[in-house]
């Protein structure tokens, strides 16, 4: 295996069920270069590395090593070439432990005792990129930086000359990103090349050297870093100037929605979660919970929803007692929810995109007749939802699972809000999306307070809580560290401080009661 | 009454040794991701195929090696409706199990009542077999016997302590992440289902040249299903799976024992099955993360999609 010194993509084409995620793409990228690959979701840049690494097959086109064309057909073969990649939901084996992980894909794993004899190598390997990891720790025990460096680990073992990473900071902390880009920039010192599939444009000007830029499945600029600025990306990967501020303007509060007191509710582990949370939200309005992941937002949300039991305390619904209602008589009382894990909760994946449209509303007059469901409403409807809501899709007679995340999403939410519900409850709706769609979904949520109704948002993202909410409250633990208006600036300031639990503007309510 | 010990725990070996064999095979077959409810067939199929060729050669070798092929050729329909047409594995399994109980009640119809001239004979182990009681009782024993023990250590330590056996589990665990280790899952899951219908045929094999003399239709007598439970008893651990098949051996034991108590042969002949209900009724009360399944069994696996 000679070592890859320049590697091109020339006129790759890949189609799904007659859909072009790929036209003729061209690409190269040469040793001790990073490329970053551009653009929004959907625009196919992961259908392209996919193809490189061997998972896809593509409808036509080349890929060239050193000038000479190859034949990559598998993993296998990729990695023979001397490719690795770090796909964005990591493909490690949770219940493994790293060295077994390791062992799995490392071509000169001994087939005996192979797990005691490759921990020197792994050990060594591991120090001489100044990573730190337990190689007898089982997968889901690590976090998620962790994780990714049993990744990179596992690529590099292989001898990978060409380093493919997708979405890699997507699930770091700043920390994390800080180590991964020194990391990178050390692989790239020692000759390695690197692609890094990112719609964040601060990565592009922080890490790399040049830049790809895709969008619908298309080759539609590139640049070398030092020539390029921030809004002209902006501009390419979508295809027109960006709004970087939404204007929210200033509404009167309207009447009274939700109210929340003393809510208790108990965590998956059966210890409490939200240890006796109050507070109202009303029409007109955009209340925010902001706070680090894990303490408690997931459980709050759920136990509003109906999705988990509440142990103690209330919620009330305009003048309608919901405290502990199924979750379709809370939705038909005017709550509606987009749930964080998209995939996973908001959609059936393997149904088809008009039978989505409907869920949680099958069973009313419009959709259904006695007990059977009348498919020419609900895929009129849908049609309208897709328009309306901006879903890019060529049809809706295809399983959901075939969209792009901020698609899905789009059509979530257009479910959830298209019957006009008095509350929306939004967990981390615009996560892991692109910009176009993130901004999309952004204006929704304030049209949506425009026309009267209430948002609920639960976010990490601090620039999303600032620009949408009216009212934030900050998680820590369990309870509410303060409840602070958007215009109150002198206290905002703190919010870092209330994340962390340093700083606190309300009474431990929860604390009196025990 | 020493006697009495020695002949129940030694009998109690004999009938735990098909439904280990058995368990092994599914062990190996299920860590690879692919529910094989085909055993009880694949099972039948060895057994009459053993009888037969026992029956005409008089080599019950000759014949425990033509049923482990005729198990793996059959296991290779589970394998092709599982892995390259990504059928639902039950409804194929259960498939499998008619077709395996049904062909070998056609094959077996002439061979109805004939008794074996030979049988696969015991072999003592010179020096071990000499050991008062524990000589008698694991070393004076059917071939068989020691083969399922050894086969189940050599599946463990192949399942632990070699790559390939990582390679098994991962698939298992997450075909796609194991795919893209360059690993070719469907080879691997092909392998699986054969070697596993390999060891259902031998269990079968067993039953009519070792355990018992002869052939009768649905000799196997529900023993598959059984191994589908020990499985998940054994937590997919073959180590675990010696004991759970021997504690099921000597159930089946219990039933001869407690006769002469004058309880109902019916309800005695009863127990292992109601047993089976029982362990899998414990085992769904334990925390399904720690039972430790595969976390894709059952699941077909498409190449390529999103």
């Amino acid at each position: 295996m000679t070592k890859i010194q320049k590697l091109e993509m020339v006129n790759m084409s890949k189609s799904f069920q007659g859909f072009y995620a790929n036209r003729d793409i061209n690409l190269h990228v040469k040793s001790g270069e990073i490329l970053g690959l551009l653009g929004e979701n959907g625009a196919g840049k992961t259908t392209l590395m996919n193809i490189l690494y061997g998972l896809y097959q593509p409808d036509g086109g080349e890929i060239r090593i050193n000038d000479a064309p190859v034949r990559i057909t598998s993993p296998l073969d990729s990695i023979h070439h001397g490719i690795g990649m770090v796909h964005q939901h990591f493909m490690l084996i949770q219940n493994h432990s790293v060295i077994e992980n390791i062992a799995l894909g490392y071509e000169k794993t001994p087939f005996f005792f192979p797990k005691i004899r490759i921990r020197d190598k792994v050990v060594e390997f591991s120090r001489k990129f100044n990573f730190d990891i337990d190689p007898s720790r089982k997968v889901w025990q690590l976090s998620a930086g962790e994780q990714q460096r049993v990744e990179i680990i596992k690529a590099l073992l292989n001898g990978a000359d060409l380093l493919i990473l997708d979405e890699p900071t997507s699930v770091l902390t700043p920390q994390e990103i800080k180590e991964l880009f020194r990391i990178l920039n050390d692989m790239k010192s020692r000759g390695h090349m690197v692609i890094i599939i990112t719609h964040k444009l601060d990565e592009i000007m922080e890490i790399c050297d040049r830049v790809t830029v895709l969008q619908k499945g298309r080759v539609v600029g590139g640049a070398d870093k030092a020539n390029v600025d921030k809004r002209e990306l902006a501009r390419m990967m979508v295809g027109r100037d960006v709004l970087f501020n939404v204007n929210r303007e200033k509404l009167a509060k309207g009447e009274k929605v939700l109210s929340v007191s003393d809510l208790h509710v108990l965590g998956d582990k059966g210890l409490p979660a939200v240890k006796g949370v109050s507070f109202d939200v009303f029409a007109n309005e955009i209340f925010g919970i902001a706070g680090v992941s894990g303490n408690g937002q997931r459980e709050l949300a759920e136990a509003i929803t109906g999705i988990r039991r509440i142990s103690s305390g209330k919620v009330v619904a305009g003048s309608r007692n919901i405290t502990n209602l199924s979750p379709r008589k809370i939705y038909d009382h005017g709550v509606s929810h987009v749930p964080e894990e998209r995939i996973k909760f908001g959609i059936a994946p393997g149904l088809f995109l008009y039978d989505n449209a409907i869920l949680k509303q099958h069973h009313l007059d419009k959709f259904s007749k006695k007990i059977f469901l009348e498919y020419g409403r609900i895929k009129l409807h849908t049609r309208s939802l897709v328009e309306n809501y901006k879903v890019a899709t060529h049809s809706i007679d295809v399983e959901i699972k075939n969209l792009s995340g901020g698609n899905i999403q789009k059509l979530i939410l257009g479910r959830e809000i298209s019957e006009k519900p008095s509350l929306l409850v939004a967990s981390h709706p615009t996560y892991g999306l692109d910009v176009g769609a993130t901004e999309y979904l952004r204006e929704q949520l304030l049209l949506r307070r425009r026309e009267g109704g209430a948002v609920l948002l639960f976010s990490e993202d601090l620039e999303e809580i600032f620009e949408l909410c009216d009212r934030i409250a900050v998680m820590f633990q369990g309870r509410f560290m303060g409840i602070l208006d958007a215009s109150d600036k002198e206290r905002l300031k703190d919010i870092g401080l209330m994340m962390a639990g340093s700083v606190s503007y309300t009474p431990l309510q929860g604390a009196i009661d025990k | 009454m020493e006697d009495v010990i020695v002949s129940v725990v030694q009998r109690t070996m004999v009938a735990g040794t098909p439904l280990l064999l058995g368990t092994v095979g599914e062990v190996i077959c299920e860590r690879s991701g692919i529910l094989n409810l085909g055993v009880e067939g694949v099972m039948s199929v060895g057994a009459v195929v053993a009888f037969i060729v026992t029956y005409s050669t008089g080599d019950p070798w000759l014949a425990m090696v033509a049923a482990i092929g005729a198990g793996m050729i059959i296991s290779i329909l589970h394998a092709f409706a599982s892995v390259t047409l990504q059928a639902n594995q039950v409804v194929s399994g259960l498939a499998l199990t008619m077709i395996g109980l049904g062909l070998s009640g056609m094959l077996g119809k002439q061979y109805v009542g004939k008794p074996l001239a030979v049988k696969m004979d015991d072999i003592a182990i010179p020096w071990l077999s000499d050991i008062p009681f524990i000589g008698t009782v694991f070393f004076k024993q059917t071939p068989y016997f020691y083969m399922a023990v050894f086969l189940a250590l050599g599946a463990w330590f192949f399942l632990e302590r070699t790559r390939l056996g990582i390679k098994v589990r991962s698939t298992g665990e997450n075909p796609r992440a194991t795919e893209t280790q360059g690993v070719n899952v469907a080879r691997i899951r092909y392998a699986c289902v054969i070697i596993g219908g390999g060891f259902s045929a031998m269990a079968g094999a067993h039953l009519s040249t070792s355990y018992s003399k002869s052939w009768i239709e649905g000799m196997t007598a529900g023993r598959g299903w059984i191994v589908i439970a020990l499985t998940i008893f054994a937590l997919w651990n073959p180590g675990r799976a010696i004991w759970g098949a021997f504690i099921f051996g000597g159930i089946f034991v219990l039933q001869y024992l407690l006769q002469p108590l004058g309880i109902s042969p019916n309800f005695l002949a009863m127990l292992p099955y109601g047993s089976t209900l029982l362990i899998l009724l414990v085992m769904s009360f334990k925390d399904p993360r720690r039972l430790n399944a595969p976390a894709q069994l059952g699941e077909p696996y498409k190449r390529g999609e999103r």
